[in-house]
């Protein structure tokens, strides 16, 4: 075969009515400079980076920013709300954002918990109904639960985005089950975010059927990003294809792959 | 007259838009946003936007984040 199914026009990931080949997104923190994000994010194959909003550097102006690696016209910003902890933090961090960026795509992410990360649900769903008012187009870090996907969903958001483990902890994907039922009852993308911690994870996810996946630390505390953010892409793809393909069936006892008939 | 930049207090003369605060603090407009007393400041109103004593001024940028 000569072309994968992934490259078909057909396949590519569409979110709020945007389309984009790629189904892995890239964080952008925790690299050594931004020159090794940037490679990392070219070398992932991502087009869509996430991004977070913070002060600018008073005392050195001439700092170099993040928009001068990551060019925002190459790559889509997904301008983030991490460290909010309340609704109103998430809805003003991200109302700069917009006029920072012109960009109503945005990651809803309200931490409940400085330990583990944990989203807190009830200001995620408070956050996301203030945005989705204001015009902002949410995909939305959450728990795993489906429920509360889809109580998300309904009220508008275009993109479920669970977390596999605890941000930032690369345990993989610890309850598949319901990642599964999320992505079953969704009629949006799923994508799991955080928690993947090497290929296999990532490709995990995708068998599962996910849309995509998001990750950040996975890659920039890899020994090497760029080589580990190019195995995330193959990782990706493959869990995609197989995805597509359907796997096999289990059997609990072995099924000879070579006929029986004729034997000597 | 003092402005807190980013919950730094700082002395200015009067008056100061925003543009102008932009321009002594050597900031590209294109690359940031300003939040006035908690309002977002249009980029097309940097020039007009006045800033008067005691107000809050938050600069913010893009930075790596996940």
């Amino acid at each position: 075969m000569s072309a994968s199914k992934t490259d078909k026009p057909g396949d590519g990931l569409v979110i709020a009515g945007r389309h984009f080949s790629s189904r892995l997104i890239v964080g952008t923190g925790k690299y050594k400079d931004y020159a090794e994000n940037a490679a990392a994010a070219e070398a992932a194959g991502a087009e869509i980076v996430t991004v977070a909003v913070r002060r600018v550097n008073l005392t050195d102006t001439q700092a170099p920013m993040l928009v001068d690696y990551i060019d925002p016209k190459k790559f889509t910003y997904l301008p983030n709300t991490a460290g909010c902890f309340t609704g109103e933090d998430a809805v003003r961090t991200l109302r700069l954002a917009r006029e920072a960026g012109d960009w109503s795509l945005v990651k809803l992410e309200v931490l409940g918990d400085k330990k583990t990360l944990y989203p807190n649900m009830i200001e995620t769903l408070r956050s996301a109904e203030l945005l989705i008012k204001e015009g902002f187009e949410v995909m939305v870090y959450c728990s795993d639960d489906p429920i509360m996907a889809k109580e998300l969903e309904d009220m508008g958001c275009c993109a479920i985005m669970p977390l596999a483990a605890p941000i930032g902890s690369g345990l993989g994907i610890q309850n598949p089950v319901n990642i599964r039922l999320i992505i079953e009852q969704a009629k949006v993308p799923v994508l799991v975010d955080a928690g993947v911690g090497t290929a296999s994870d990532a490709a995990i996810a995708m068998e599962l059927g996910c849309d995509g996946v998001l990750m950040n630390t996975a890659i920039a505390e890899a020994k090497n990003p760029l080589l580990m953010a190019e195995a995330m892409k193959n990782a990706v793809i493959a869990g995609r294809q197989a995805y597509l393909a359907g796997r096999m069936g289990k059997r609990l006892y072995a099924d000879p792959s070579s006929p029986l008939a004729g034997l000597i | 007259m003092e402005i807190f930049v980013n919950g730094e207090a700082q002395a200015f003369d009067a008056p100061l838009s925003v543009a102008d605060l932009l321009n002594r603090l050597g900031l590209p407009r294109t690359k940031i946003a300003v939040e006035h007393n908690l309002e977002i400041v249009a980029k097309s109103a940097y020039d007009t936007h006045e800033l008067g004593e005691g107000d809050r001024v938050e600069i913010v940028h893009f930075i790596g984040g996940g």
